[in-house]
């Protein structure tokens, strides 16, 4: 306790104005490392040691003469000519691209109807959408595998139900947008809420004053709600690239089931794992996770500086 | 990358109202406004996202009613053949010498030592950055943020050739520490600290000379309610659904946990001389998700006003 409370009378002394019109500056001590401390700690042992590692891992390559060796940049320009690397970072780029917008776009509809109070049983909506975001990416990958499939899946119920032939969603060219599909069903619910709770605490003042004006439904959405909920969309935005960028569960637990259509360098993230857990190379796998974990960390933060940039 | 504002004076004014006394539900007071006639079109349009939602999951109900045999030639929205769910079930808790049981408890004993102290971390850490000005406290911040955009392989490779010095690999702890960290939780609980605790009552409490650990367990720890049930929810969902860390972690499948487990399950269709066990992949999935959809229903209350507080600070 070494931020020991002044006593009374020393305290009487202080200097009374603006003492409640602002935050008052908080003492700053060594105290808050009491409660940090032990994140920190961990953080450290889990995030800061292993990314180190990493980068330690990225410049040293297993050579047949020599062994592990100091080789400098050169797995970084291996990765930079890499055919299979950029294949796969192209592959997320147009997921993101492609995925991203539509999931947030139905989301932000769903919590701008639900916002609006004009729907029956808005509970219900609420709850039930946001549902499949308990549901494990295992599971959730399992049950569209199946039916996506075409044996005992939907799509073969509905091919020999209406004597039609849908093409395969597992096939090559459809997986990605199969993927798509899992993602933004998982992930539909968990930004709707995100969006609704932004909405909900917009002060009521605001929309008697557009009521008085006469403004529209319309109008009241673009004028008032997207403007206040920014920062929401700005967080929901980053944490979906980052998702994007960093997507392995679905495509490796649809790997099973559509061996063909799905690489093991699909994504960087598949990349990186085929590469040390089946390959061997791990100095060569922690620099493509370096790689990914830079142009993830530029992008989330153009993505904010663009957010931020509208405000003014 | 500081999404994170300070809030203004009438956001933190209305959230203190909201969310103090006994966590008041986000019952809209709007009037005029409030009571919009409602309308059916929005709501069957609505209605389609919901259908997409439940849709998966109605199937996955439907089909683990069914038998193996069932699966392969019926219509899969519809029920078929003998209701074979309880059989399935029991199948499914029996197969392997009751393997999935065992899945079931580490998969619970990663949530509760997983979670539980990653809740146990955000929430002092959050109470930190919320209601204390220490040196490095910009860093901390930046450091946790910029963190949370690495991908996980880029931690995993690293870790797990970490772990595997420390002779942790295959055992619980390699699962079990990684999970310790939320950065999310961490955002969470700093934004919802600094509005659900009233800077003046820490004043007065330290000025009775009471220590820092006292004032924050016996006075801090009960205003943060909703915002540890956010966090104990939002960090179970991410050690429950945990399937990366665990598939690099562990090789021995008495240490799966159920993710792991189910995909195993699942995969052993695929390989040579596997017997395919679709009816039980499909049940054991259905018990999977239970838990967490139960937990889910009953904690609405809390969640929900723990993550609205959340979202006030943009």
């Amino acid at each position: 306790m070494t931020t020991a409370s002044p006593p009374p009378a020393v305290l009487g002394t202080q200097p009374k104005p603006a003492k409640r019109a602002q935050k008052r500056p908080q003492k700053r001590s060594w105290s808050g490392w009491l409660f940090i401390g032990p994140f920190m700690a961990v953080f450290a042992l889990v995030f800061l040691a292993p990314i180190a590692y990493s980068i330690f891992l990225s410049f040293f390559r297993n050579q047949l003469v020599g062994g592990n060796g100091f080789v400098g940049l050169a797995n970084y320009s291996q990765a930079l000519q890499d055919p299979q690397f950029w294949s796969s970072l192209l592959r997320v780029t147009l997921f993101l691209a492609v995925q991203v917008p539509v999931m947030l776009l139905i989301a932000l509809l769903v919590a701008l109807a639900l916002d609006s109070g004009r729907l029956y049983g808005k509970s219900f909506f609420r709850i039930s959408i946001f549902l499949p975001y308990a549901v494990p990416a295992v599971v959730a990958s399992l049950m569209w595998g199946f039916m996506y499939g075409t044996r005992f899946g939907l799509v073969g119920n509905i091919n020999s139900a209406l004597g039609i032939s849908l093409p395969n969603p597992l096939s090559p060219e459809l997986i990605l947008a199969s993927i798509g599909n899992i993602v933004t069903w998982e992930f539909i619910g968990y930004n709707m809420l995100i969006f609704y709770s932004a909405l909900r605490v917009i002060p009521k003042s605001l929309y008697e004053a557009a009521e008085i004006d006469g403004a529209s439904q319309f109008r009241l959405v673009t004028a008032i709600k997207l403007p206040a909920i920014r920062g929401a969309l700005v967080v929901a935005g980053i944490f979906s690239v980052i998702g994007s960028f960093q997507l392995f569960n679905e495509p490796a637990i649809l790997q099973s089931l559509a061996p063909n259509s799905i690489s093991t360098f699909f994504t960087p993230n598949l990349y990186a794992y085929s590469l040390s857990f089946s390959g061997q190379q791990y100095n060569y796998s922690a620099t493509v996770a370096i790689i990914m974990g830079v142009i993830t960390m530029v992008i989330a933060y153009a993505v904010q500086l663009r957010g931020m940039r509208k405000e003014s | 990358m500081s999404v994170a504002v300070e809030p203004t004076r009438t956001d933190k004014h209305r959230t203190r109202q909201r969310t103090k006394p006994g966590y008041v539900r986000m019952k809209s007071t709007r009037r005029g406004v409030d009571n919009p006639k409602r309308s059916v079109l929005l709501t069957v349009l609505t209605g389609i996202v919901l259908i997409y939602s439940l849709i998966p999951l109605v199937w996955l109900f439907i089909n683990a009613s069914k038998t193996q045999a069932d699966l392969f030639t019926s219509f899969g929205l519809w029920f078929s053949g003998d209701f074979a769910l309880f059989g399935n079930i029991g199948d499914t808790l029996a197969y392997d010498d009751g393997i999935f049981g065992r899945w079931f408890l580490n998969t619970v004993l990663y949530v509760v030592l997983g979670a539980g102290g990653a809740t146990f971390l955000a929430v002092l850490g959050g109470y930190a950055l919320a209601k204390f000005s220490f040196p490095g406290k910009k860093a901390v911040f930046a450091v946790v943020i910029g963190a949370v955009a690495v991908p996980g392989t880029a931690l995993a490779v690293p870790t797990f050739l970490m772990f595997s010095e420390m002779g942790l690999t295959n055992t619980p702890w390699s699962v079990i520490i990684p999970s310790l960290i939320s950065p999310f939780g961490l955002y969470l609980m700093w934004t919802f600290a600094s509005e659900a605790i009233p800077t003046e009552l820490l004043e007065s409490a330290r000025m009775d000379g009471a220590g820092e650990f006292r004032t924050f367990f016996q006075i801090c720890l009960p205003l943060l309610g909703p915002g540890i049930v956010t966090v104990l929810l939002f960090t179970m969902v991410a050690t429950w659904n945990n399937y990366f860390l665990p598939l690099i972690m562990l090789k021995d499948p008495a240490w799966y946990p159920l993710t792991l487990g189910l995909n195993a399950w699942n995969a052993q269709a695929s390989t040579a001389g596997g017997e395919a066990i679709f009816n039980l992949v499909i049940t054991g999935s259905l018990l999977t998700i239970l838990p967490l959809i139960a937990a889910f229903l009953l904690l609405q209350r809390y969640w929900q006003s723990g993550l609205s507080a959340g979202a006030v600070k943009e």
